[in-house]
């Protein structure tokens, strides 16, 4: 019964039927957004599912000159970096497993994903998955450094690399929150970087590469690929929510659920605006963005809570 | 850093319109490109001398789906040049109604394509939806939404009344406004800036030597349009500015056609509002005299030109359709050079490319009936021949 519980719990509920689910909930979420914002009509509930479904049915092709053991393997590569990385970070009003320095585990975690996208675009050796693989490389390279910065403000804030006691922290301490809104601009924009969506959706760029890294993939690999980008963007709001906003702010049970729900979804939207509200810019324009900008915004923000930290003591 | 080279096309999603960019790759630098057509190529020329005046003129609406007016018109105009037939006023003022209304629907989905091939899609989004006004404007007025069919020889087929009047009126109106807040995004909104200036550069020497026409030549500081230059139809009559640009790149091709598209509304109300009163059109006879006629078309793309060479009967001899894409393609090599890989849709966009007038590729050869198609080689061969003929020996070249 002791170790049936945590495998229930890692399997069911914060873990991976959760995460699925909720990923495929927030996609939704996302593109109907999106649709409202442009003025269309946006797809039905329940049609991030029927399109999962429909993509497990269909043909996987490998191509011949691809490295076929790591072609396969690299989907669920990507899938389960994600959700162990959920593991570390509280959805209700404690994580599965936290321990101190998780948060940096959970950022390599993240980093394996694009890591595998680098990989796949690379092992499919066509002209526009090998281009698509270099611009997640270079990309990485753009907005990972901010992202970090941005997450390590407020944990020196609240002098734990722990993400629960970082969101304890701020749940006894909510009026720290708004002094964090640099980090956490800094962050969302970063997360969009990190998630290619548009404006960086400049590895898959669709009018120039055709499907970028994923050029190559289809069927049931390619389905997995998707699901687990879905799963990036609830662990990445999740991720934003524990470290800036203070997690469950010292809720427990249902009511703990129900303030994650809300606040990744309030993550969602702004992710939603970003996406609709500009064009997508070039690479060199990217990687001169978060260098300029993004990273010293980040850099504020830590300076900023060093200060705040020497203050309060 | 090696050089990679891959195909853009024949299928792409950034094309519309199968025709083939090879790019040759340093990183994300274009260091060559070449341009392929030859994908889509119909048989409409062959195909217009089997078919009599009247038909031919629904065969050449189609050669192309956005400025089907254009093509019509300007192979109309030559028609009825041959015929020596007097067009009633009236006709060529629903004419310039149409063509304009024309512009702006090809324009206004012009923004929307530039619009999502640098991965605006709300832009691309809203633009269409406004579209829309435009196109409801040409279907009330022609029965039609695209092919609109309103040009018969001689004249128009149909009318406009006063109602039909008033609704364009308002629904220019409308778009007059939407128009106004497109220009203010397209020249405040960072991204579209960064992803527009400096792109794809076009100089004013290199456009006049490779023949850019319509907005793609205006937007290099080229003051050249037919409308101003040899005005047919009403533009004589009409005040309007000619949009130039002297940024020479993609945004300045953005702002041209902006700033057109207000041009145009101003023209739509002007007819609209002087209307000329008599019949809309007149009897023509089925025979054509011999002879041969040449006529040159703004259409929203550029300079179109249409050939016609009668021979007396019901069917043309030949007729020659000169599509706008054709003389600016010429140029789009030139823009790719030493441009960023992510901006070959945006700058093959900003000619506003229509391949399917555009291709030509088959030789038909009616007295062996044999089908051939040439290529480099080929012609290079049989253009050694033909100097050699002449006592101009260009082997060696």
């Amino acid at each position: 019964m002791e170790a049936i519980i945590p495998l229930a719990k890692i399997i069911l509920f914060p873990g991976f039927l959760f995460l699925a689910v909720y990923g495929l909930f927030l996609q939704w979420v996302d593109r109907k957004l999106c649709a409202v914002m442009q003025n269309r009509m946006g797809p039905p509930w329940f049609q991030p599912a029927a399109d999962f479904i429909k993509l497990l049915a269909k043909e996987v092709i490998v191509p011949d000159a691809a490295d076929a053991a790591m072609f396969r393997v690299l989907p669920f590569f990507a899938m389960a970096a994600v959700m162990t990385a959920l593991v570390a970070i509280p959805v209700g009003s404690s994580a599965l497993f936290s321990f101190q320095g998780d948060l940096v585990a959970v950022i390599y975690l993240l980093t394996v994903p694009t890591v595998t996208f680098f990989l796949a675009g690379w092992s499919s050796t066509s002209p526009y998955a090998t281009v698509g693989s270099m611009r997640v490389l270079t990309q990485l390279f753009a907005y990972e450094v901010p992202l970090m910065l941005a997450l390590i403000g407020p944990a020196i804030l609240a002098g734990s690399w722990n993400i629960s006691e970082i969101a304890a922290f701020f749940s006894s301490h909510p009026a720290l929150i708004p002094a964090q809104l640099l980090g956490f601009a800094a962050a969302l924009i970063a997360l969009q970087g990190k998630l290619e969506r548009l404006p960086f959706d400049i590895p898959h760029a669709k009018n120039e590469i055709v499907g970028g890294q994923f050029t190559e993939y289809s069927g049931r690999l390619l389905d997995f690929f998707l699901l687990a980008v879905d799963m990036e963007l609830v662990v990445g709001a999740a991720l934003l929510n524990a470290v800036f906003l203070g997690g469950a702010l010292g809720l427990t049970g249902a009511a703990a659920i129900a303030v994650f729900l809300a606040k990744t979804l309030v993550i969602t939207f702004l992710l939603a605006l970003l996406k609709v509200l500009m064009a997508r810019i070039r690479i060199e324009q990217m990687i001169n963005f978060c260098w300029k900008y993004l990273a010293p915004i980040a850099m504020a923000q830590v300076v900023c809570d060093i200060l705040l930290k020497a203050k309060i003591g | 850093m090696s050089k990679i080279t891959i195909p853009l096309g024949p299928q792409h999603p950034a094309l519309k319109e199968p025709e083939n960019f090879m790019l040759v790759l340093e990183g994300e630098q274009i260091s060559g490109a070449t341009v392929n057509l030859g994908y889509n190529h119909r048989g409409m020329e062959k195909a217009a001398e089997e078919r009599t005046y009247i038909q031919d003129l629904y065969l050449l609406e189609r050669v192309c789906g956005i400025c089907s007016h254009s093509h019509t018109t300007c192979y109309i105009t030559n028609v009825e040049e041959l015929a020596k037939c007097e067009t009633p006023k009236r006709a060529l003022a629903i004419r310039t109604l149409v063509a304009e209304l024309e512009r702006v629907h090809s324009h206004l989905l012009w923004l929307g394509v530039a619009g999502y091939e640098m991965g605006f899609e709300t832009l691309f989004m809203y633009t269409w939806r406004d579209r829309e006004q435009v196109l409801d404007c040409l279907e009330l007025i022609s029965g039609n939404r695209v092919h609109y069919s309103i040009n018969t020889i001689g004249g128009v087929r149909r009318d406009i009344t006063a109602e039909q009047k008033a609704e364009v009126l308002k629904r220019i109106d409308y778009l007059a406004e939407r128009t106004s807040y497109y220009i203010k995004l397209a020249t405040e909104e960072a991204t579209v800036l960064a992803r527009t200036q400096n792109v794809g550069k076009l100089p004013y020497d290199v456009a006049i030597e490779r023949g850019a026409i319509g907005p793609t030549a205006r937007a290099s500081g080229v003051a050249r349009d037919v409308r101003k230059d040899e005005p047919y139809l009403l533009y004589s009559e009409l005040d309007f500015k000619l949009i130039t640009a002297d940024s020479c790149d993609v945004f300045g091709r953005l702002v041209v056609r902006a700033l057109e598209l207000v041009e145009s509304y101003k023209m739509i109300r002007q007819v609209l509002n002087n209307l000329p009163e008599g019949p809309i059109a007149v009897k023509v006879p089925m025979r054509i005299p011999a002879g041969e006629a040449v006529n040159r078309y703004e259409a929203p793309r550029g300079e179109d030109i249409h050939y016609l060479k009668s021979n007396g009967t019901d069917k043309p001899e030949r007729v020659k359709v000169r599509a706008p894409t054709l003389a600016n393609l010429q140029s789009v090599a030139y823009m790719l050079e030493g441009g960023w890989l992510a901006d070959v849709p945006l700058v093959i966009a900003a000619i506003d490319p229509c391949m399917s007038c555009t291709d030509r590729a088959v030789v038909w050869d009616p007295k062996k009936g044999r089908k051939q198609t040439y290529g480099w080689e080929d012609l290079r061969k049989l253009a050694i021949e033909q100097y050699r003929r002449r006592g101009v020996d260009f082997t060696r070249l």
